[in-house]
């Protein structure tokens, strides 16, 4: 079996990003930029299946600029047999880019697609659904665990608002990881080297995907958030106590 | 014109809020309808959902082997109703956030996620980079499909409604997923989600045990407890506690956090509370930046000093 990773490249996670001026976006120039977190998660857990003998290749495939290559070698270092980049310069919104994995996805024939549940630039959450929608199969979101309960079927435990629910989905599927699924490992240098030779195989998004289907969502503005006013410090619990009571959150 | 579907969230037995906030969103669009679809295998949830003022009609779908809980299953039943409306809200939590995006794939758009204000009907604005930015965003398809941010909404408390009930059974579900089991976190205390004081602690409590502290003191206040995400990544919590840019997003009237240095991941899940307080032993901590009202010290001095004051 073949797992397929779909990846980002976002503004690494600790940056704090500033909206321009102008409103016209976010500046990234010069800004650090990683694998989405998530998409980290999803790495590690199809090295881990791999490495537990369910599957025998991992292939990283993203969409995006030709920068994105950093990214797919990190993924390669980290382990990932191959890349593919769907080369574009425009920001790709979630329907669009579920019909760009599809077609890899056709092409690839995966028994297992894993892909972080959400970007931490749009915060959109959508692209594992919408891509298990249009390929017509099962989708097991915000996973926290991943099993094996036969050879095409698995249980995976999501992470829901009331709790742990776990859910039995038959392969083919479309995972999208949460954050407690696994701890990432690090890259070693000796397997940077080694990934720059592994194949990196480069497309066209207009080739692929000549018609996509689907209006794009239009941004206006981009505005900061409003401040908040400033706080005030205090000594003493007494007095934390007394703005509670004058505020009428405490008794 | 607008006409709005909500989908209903529930948990077997109850009604979520999260529905009456979504509600609250969608009449501020000046609807000409709103009809709110529940699925589930109790039709006193559609009951539940009749009494709110301004819904009209509710259509009940009747789910075995909680197909209820699976987008798999109910988005397909969702998108079919969708054809009949302009805008097609779900609640922006796990259950929302699951199945809307499977309702945008078929109906051929792009969702809305965490939408946060509404400007117009096809006009809306909705954080990105963890809150860190706001965006206007325009969308004019047919359908409009969207999740509404429950933390920026309130619920709406109206309960003179008769709406009228249509009944039918799902013809959608999905062979290839099954629902096996839920492990809830089975709390006595206030719904994180809901609770007008969350009292939340992060990895300073440091460990399990010394929780009780944290718990002792929500109790005493009537407060909900959350956590910060090194908290539960240390396992002194459940995950479901988790408050942040990747747990709960919350608003509640007061959120008060001991021992939690105040990452951008965490702020984003508490940024529209009413007053934050914050209690950390460094005082240069990033919370600070944020609190209404902060005191530097430790806190297994300062809980029990304020148990025995309140």
């Amino acid at each position: 079996m073949k797992i397929l990773v779909a990846i980002k490249r976002v503004v690494d996670y600790n940056v704090r990003v500033q909206v321009k001026p102008d409103g016209s976006g976010v500046a990234t120039d010069g800004v650090k930029m990683s694998i989405n977190p998530f998409d980290e998660i999803a790495i590690e857990e199809a090295l881990r299946i791999k490495e537990q003998g369910k599957a025998d290749e991992v292939i990283v495939v993203t969409i995006g600029s030709n920068d994105s290559q950093q990214q797919l070698r990190t993924a390669m270092a980290m382990g990932a047999d191959r890349a593919i980049l769907v080369e574009t310069t425009a920001a790709v919104q979630p329907l669009h880019a579920a019909q760009v994995l599809l077609k890899v996805i056709e092409h690839e024939q995966p028994g297992l697609v894993i892909t972080g549940k959400q970007a931490i630039d749009d915060d959109n959450n959508q692209t594992p659904q919408m891509l298990a929608t249009l390929w017509n199969r099962p989708q097991a979101t915000f996973a926290s665990k991943v099993e094996f309960v036969e050879d095409n079927k698995i249980n995976v435990t999501r992470e829901v608002d009331a709790g742990l629910e776990t859910i039995q989905v038959e392969l083919p599927a479309v995972v999208s990881t949460d954050l407690r699924l696994n701890e990432p490992r690090f890259v070693k240098l000796p397997d940077i080297m080694k990934a720059k030779r592994k194949p990196l195989d480069v497309q066209s998004i207009d080739e692929l995907v000549p018609a996509p289907k689907g209006t794009a969502i239009e941004v206006l503005k981009h505005e900061s958030p409003q401040p908040r006013q400033k706080g005030v410090m205090v000594e003493t619990v007494d007095e934390l106590i007394e703005i509670l009571k004058d505020k009428g959150l405490a008794s | 014109m607008s006409k709005v579907l909500i989908l209903a969230e529930h948990n077997g037995s109850t009604i979520n809020q999260s529905t009456a906030k979504v509600l609250t969103a969608a009449k501020q669009l000046n609807a000409d309808n709103i009809d709110v679809l529940v699925f589930g295998n109790d039709s006193g949830l559609a009951t539940q959902v009749a009494v709110l003022n301004g819904v009209n009609q509710v259509h009940y779908v009747q789910c075995d082997d909680n197909h209820d809980q699976l987008a798999a299953s109910i988005a397909p039943t969702i998108a079919d109703m969708a054809k009949n409306y302009s805008h097609i809200f779900g609640p922006s939590t796990t259950f929302g956030k699951d199945v809307m995006p499977r309702v945008a794939a078929l109906l051929e758009v792009n969702q809305l996620s965490d939408v946060m204000e509404i400007i117009d009907a096809n006009t809306f604005k909705r954080p990105i980079y963890a809150g860190n930015a706001i965006i206007t965003v325009k969308t004019d398809t047919t359908q409009i499909v969207a999740t509404i941010r429950t933390a920026s909404f309130p619920a709406d408390k109206s309960s003179d409604g008769q709406a009228s009930v249509a009944e039918s059974s799902l013809s959608t579900a999905a062979t290839h997923t099954k629902f096996v089991t839920l492990a809830s976190g089975n709390s006595d205390r206030p719904d994180l989600q809901t609770a007008s004081k969350v009292i939340s602690g992060g990895r300073g409590v440091g460990s399990k045990e010394n929780f009780e502290i944290v718990y002792n003191l929500a109790d005493k206040m009537g407060a909900a407890t959350g956590a910060s995400r090194a908290a539960v990544d240390a396992g002194y919590v459940p995950n479901d506690m988790q408050v942040g840019q990747t747990g709960k997003i919350i608003a509640p009237d007061l959120y008060m956090c001991f021992g939690i240095s105040g990452a951008i991941q965490h702020l984003t899940g508490i940024k529209d509370a009413g007053t934050i307080v914050a209690i950390n032993k460094d005082g240069d901590a990033p919370i600070f930046e944020v609190a209404d009202v902060g005191l530097v010290g430790d806190l297994f001095k300062i809980i029990p000093e304020m148990m025995e004051k309140l």
